[in-house]
This record gives C-alpha cells, structure tokens and sequence, in this order.
C-alpha cells in the first residue's frame, strides 16, 4: 500500500496533505506559547522549561520535545520530498509556454513553491537562530528565551527574515489548507465555503499571532 | 469583420512550430470560429498555400473533437466549445492567437492538431462497464437513486475534448479521469469495478506523463461542459478508499 501512495501523484498529494496538516497543527500550538511573552520573562522562560518536562514522570527530560522534533522533521522532509518530486513532474509535463498570456489562478495559488522554498530556508534560518543560537546576534543564552527573542527583533534583518516568512506562511496555508481537504476528499459542494473561510481564518489569525511577536519588540512593549 | 490572426504552424511532430500572423476579411459575426478558419483555409488554398490543420467533427459542442487555445483561454472566450464559440465575442479590427493544446502528453501532430490517445488509453484502462450483451435490459432493473443519477450525469457530460489538460498550468488531465471515474462509480452498473476503475485509470493517467493537481482551478473554468473542481476531490476519496481496501486484502 505504501508503494502504491508513493508511486502515485494522488497519494503524494496525500502526503503533502498530511504532513502539511502536522505542521499546522504544531504551528497553532507554537504560536500560542510565543504570544506568552507578553506576559513577561518569567512566565516565557518557565513556559519554555515547562517544554522539556512535558509527560513527566511518565517521559523522561526532554523526550516529549525530542518526540516532537523527530515527528515535525519527518513531516517537513516527505512535504518537501514529495513537493519537489511533483513539482519536477509538473514542469515536465508542461514543457512549452502559451505564447498569448494572461494571469493565471489567485496569487496564494502561483506562490505555492516559491513560498515553500522560503519556508524551508526559513525554518533553517529559525533554529539555527534560537533554538542552536548558531547565527544569533548578541550572545545567546541557553534557556532564556524571553532575551534571545528580544535580540533577534533588535535587529533590522531578524525582523524583515521573519515578517517576511510569515507573510510567506500566510499565503501558503491560504491554498494549502483548502487543498489538503481536497487532496483528502472531504471537499464538498456544500463545504467548499465553509472551508475557505477556515482556511483564510488560520492564515490570518497564524500570521497576525506571529508577528505580535516581533511587533511587540519593535514597538518596545517586550522588551 | 476585418481579423489578424497569429497561428501556430507546425509542418509535423518533429518540425519546430512557429506562430505565423494572416489577415482575414469579410467574417461575419454569426460565424463560429472553425467557419471563420475555414475561410482562411480557402484562401490559403487558392493561394496555393498549405491550409492550417485543426480537429473538428460535429461542430456542434457534443464530440470532443475541436480543440484550439484562443487567446490563452482553451476554447476562447466563451465557456463553450470551440465550434460553438461564435465571432461575434471578437470585436473588428482584433489579433487573436490561436494555437494547440500544449502537454507532453499531448504532442503536436501537426498545426494545431494534438494526438489525444493518451486519453482513449485512461479510457482502456477501466473507464468501462462488466455488462452481459444482448438486447437492452428493462430501465427499472437496477433502481438508482435521482441524486446519484444526476451526480452520474453532470459527469457523464464530459466529451473528453482535453480543454482541462490545455488550461492546467501543470498539463494534468485529472478533470477528466475524475468526471470518467465518478461517472460510473457512483452507479450500480459500476460497482463491481469500483475499486480497480479508479486505482488503474489514475495509475494510467500518471502513466501518460500528465502533471498532478494543484487545485488551481483552470481545468474547471475552461471545462466547455462545466465538470465542477469538486469533481477531483470527489475522486481523491475514491482513491483512498479503494488504496484502503487494497492494503486490506
């Protein structure tokens, strides 16, 4: 069965939509602890600890976390396999342009892989930033978060990497969300509204909660 | 009506195409467009020139066979086909460009003549029905439900003319194998193929080099026969279930 989805475009799409839907989810959550530091350092770093005791006793230090990872890792690399994979076919498939022009399909729609590519360098941007503090500007400090996030939108490119992405992220949930439902057959006559409005709701309300991030920081109410 | 047309001649598949610009007058705006080439085409031929070669049959919106990209739009302007796109959406004095179906899986014959056998062999592939032969059997026989009737008929509309494969950025022809799938899976007649119709004719379909779906929509708007874009999510779920039921057995 597995060779079956893999070896067709409807199931990569499958898989597109699934991992896809992974990220979103850990996304909502991940955007929800981020607006904590408005609630000050405190209640951020104890909150960013809080994450690598999750399930205690039951899981060790940091196993939930490192669960996590491992899952989101493996979300990413088969969204961006399989992106890649049908994107190639794609081009294939299409070899010679029309020579009379005219826009095509909603912007969302035409930068779906632009967008991803962004996201993806984005995301490598993003850990080796606060999470490894590798390109950290001013000195990173291993379990205080609240500063590290601070240092980063002290920075003019900290905040234009960032806004940027999630403006990126915006657009791509936009079509993303919709065309997993799709993909997934739960796409009806009668729910096509009702899933667009979700789909521009997530988009929306994803994006607006992470730049409140960076917005707080520049407008000096994080500091 | 006073036209300058842009066509794409291409002497055979392996000839490199170009667009040629011709002028044509004297079109009435009650012609259909293939009327309004024919007329180029006598011209050319009392020219002594080669007459430009496209597809057309019934020229009367109901076999498939025209298939011409006017203006960036498969089948023009209208959302009809291109026989019964009609002059008058053209204003005196316009350059329309004119040229194939573009699709690897689609290669140019000659002009604007594609070879769309990719199509017939989806088709092959279990775009059919197990039926016993001999003489028509009762119509109350097999009771089907008036919604499944209709759902079976709004996709049965498909002529299989390739305007979807033509609009679709990624060249995917998943419009039409998903009207021919959910046309017959959604009856009686068609279930005991159920599962293999629409595992074989996907598998067939990505077989011919088509491209996957986006969900950009074209296919849908350019369809002359209105399949909706439903119509794809509708065979998506027929093919998890059927790839479900597989893994089973």
């Amino acid at each position: 069965m597995a060779r079956t989805v893999w070896d067709s475009t409807v199931g990569k799409k499958t898989v597109m939509a699934v991992s896809g839907l992974i990220m979103l989810l850990y996304l909502v959550a991940h955007m929800i602890g981020n607006l904590k530091i408005y609630f000050g350092a405190g209640e951020f770093n104890h909150y960013a600890h809080w994450l690598r005791t999750v399930g205690e006793p039951f899981m060790h230090y940091e196993w939930t976390l490192w669960l996590i990872r491992v899952v989101l890792v493996v979300a990413v690399v088969a969204h961006a396999v399989s992106a890649y994979q049908l994107s190639r076919r794609d081009i294939k498939a299409r070899p010679s342009k029309y020579v009379h022009r005219r826009p095509r399909a909603t912007y969302a729609t035409r930068t779906m892989r632009w967008g991803g590519i962004i996201l993806g360098l984005f995301i490598v941007w993003h850990i080796l930033d606060l999470t490894t503090g590798t390109v950290h500007s001013g000195g990173f400090q291993e379990g205080h978060p609240y500063q590290n996030v601070v240092d980063t939108f002290s920075t003019w490119y900290g905040n234009v990497i960032y806004i940027v992405a999630m403006l990126a992220l915006g657009l791509h949930i936009r079509h993303g969300f919709w065309s997993a439902a799709q993909t997934l057959g739960v796409g009806t006559r009668t729910r096509d509204r009702a899933l667009k409005t979700i789909a521009n709701a997530l988009a929306l309300l994803l994006t607006a909660g992470f730049i409140a991030v960076p917005v707080g920081v520049m407008t000096g109410v994080v500091s | 009506m006073k036209l300058t047309l842009r066509v794409w001649r291409q002497k055979n598949a392996d000839a490199e195409g170009a667009m040629s610009t011709y002028e044509v007058d004297g079109i009435s705006p009650d012609m259909s467009f293939l009327e309004m080439l024919d007329t180029l085409n006598e011209e050319l031929t009392l020219r002594g020139e080669e007459p430009v070669a496209f597809d057309h049959d019934c020229r009367e919106g109901i076999c498939g066979a025209c298939s011409l990209v006017i203006n960036g739009d498969a089948h023009g302007p209208e959302r009809t086909t291109t026989c019964q796109l009609h002059m008058r959406s053209f204003k005196d004095g316009d350059t329309i460009d004119v040229e194939p179906w573009r699709a690897s899986a689609f290669p140019v014959i000659k002009d604007l003549v594609v070879d769309r056998s990719a199509f017939d062999r989806i088709i092959q592939a279990g775009g059919y029905i197990t039926a016993p032969t001999g003489s028509a059997p009762e119509a109350h026989a097999t009771p089907v439900p008036k919604a499944d009737a209709d759902f079976a008929f709004e996709h049965a509309e498909c002529i299989g003319c390739g305007a979807c494969v033509a609009a679709c950025p990624n060249g995917a022809a998943m419009l039409f194998t998903s009207a021919k799938i959910n046309h017959l899976n959604v009856l009686p007649q068609g279930a005991p193929e159920r599962e293999t119709r629409v595992l074989d004719m996907v598998a067939q379909m990505d077989e011919e080099g088509f491209g996957g779906c986006t969900l950009t929509g074209e296919c849908a708007t350019a369809c002359p026969k209105g399949i909706p874009l439903v119509s794809i999510t509708s065979m998506n779920k027929e093919w998890l279930r059927a790839t479900r039921k597989a893994g089973r057995r």
